[in-house]
């Protein structure tokens, strides 16, 4: 699919933060000198494509009492990762699931997000995954310290 | 944040309305004024639940390669380390974990040759070379959507 300048140039207005006003589309046409409708039609197909994964509000999760995220990286057999990743990917407590590739230093392959409330509790999500795929080499990696966070300005290069 | 604010989030965590007043039909699914969806969103943004409101893309569908990579940086180093990682613009996360690989961070870039030499880079600018690179092979699931109870 190729991008239009327009499109590029709906998509860059879209990573700005959204008007919080009566008309908030009609606002963000103006700007870009285009009928409303045309934007509307436009944000309605990049979501059909799946160019927007989603249309809405980031929560911080933190705020909002998931005090806890771990990264819980799996060691899994060659032959298994798809068969486990999608197990993992069922369980609702998990936010991202992914396979990604091994070093000799680096023998993990498949890696969650898990949230909980708590340590504890991220500790408890992750046995229930372990039994479920009858994986037990795994670690649960904590972030201690938040350095960066941020959303990707796309097309601002 | 009490019910409301909890009603609010999980009606525009996802599928928020694209028609001409968004705010008017999430107010009007939940019986408040259009007003009121408003004031409560600029609340939540004022607190800082909400990061963003707005779209988040699919960097592959854009055409952008996007990888996670974990470095290993010594203890006393970490602050400035993290401060030449962060000076990145490609670099959208960055956290101190608990493993001898210590520092995770993702980069998106506009393909796979500006991805490789800003990685590069960032080993030469830290002088650090135990850098692994690990781009997603494949996605079993990408979702960032939390359900608030209403019941609190």
């Amino acid at each position: 699919m190729v991008l239009t300048e327009i499109d590029k140039k709906i998509i860059r207005i879209l990573q700005e933060d959204f008007p919080l006003s009566p008309n908030p589309y009609q606002d963000l046409a103006k700007k870009l000198e285009i009928e409303e409708t045309f934007l509307l039609k436009r944000i309605e197909f990049f979501i059909d494509d799946g160019i927007i994964r989603r249309f809405g509000a980031a929560v911080k999760h933190r705020e909002i009492g998931y005090e806890a995220n771990a990264m819980v990286v799996w060691q899994v057999e060659d032959t298994r990762t798809k068969e486990v990743g999608k197990i993992m990917a069922g369980f609702e407590e998990v936010s991202h699931c992914y396979e990604r590739p091994t070093y000799p230093q680096w023998q993990y392959n498949l890696f969650t997000m898990v949230h909980g409330k708590s340590k504890e509790e991220c500790e408890e999500i992750a046995k229930k995954i372990a039994h479920s795929v009858g994986v037990w080499d795994y670690r649960l990696l904590y972030s201690s310290q938040e350095f960066k966070k941020t959303s990707m300005r796309y097309f601002c290069e | 944040m009490d019910n409301l604010d909890r009603s609010i989030l999980n009606r525009i965590q996802k599928g928020f309305p694209i028609t001409s007043r968004p705010y008017l039909e999430v107010a009007s699914q939940l019986g408040i004024s259009e007003d009121e969806v408003i004031e409560r969103i600029k609340g939540l943004k004022k607190t800082g639940v909400i990061r963003r409101l707005g779209g988040i893309f699919d960097s592959r569908k854009l055409g952008y390669k996007s990888t996670l990579c974990a470095i290993k940086v010594p203890e006393e180093r970490i602050e400035e380390v993290a401060e030449i990682i962060n000076h990145h613009l490609g670099v959208t996360h960055n956290y101190l974990r608990n493993h001898p690989y210590n520092m995770w961070f993702t980069y998106i870039a506009p393909s796979d040759e500006v991805l490789m030499n800003a990685l590069h880079q960032i080993k030469k600018e830290t002088k650090i070379d135990d850098l692994i690179h690990l781009p997603a092979t494949n996605f079993f699931k990408i979702n960032v959507n939390f359900h608030l109870k209403e019941d609190a």
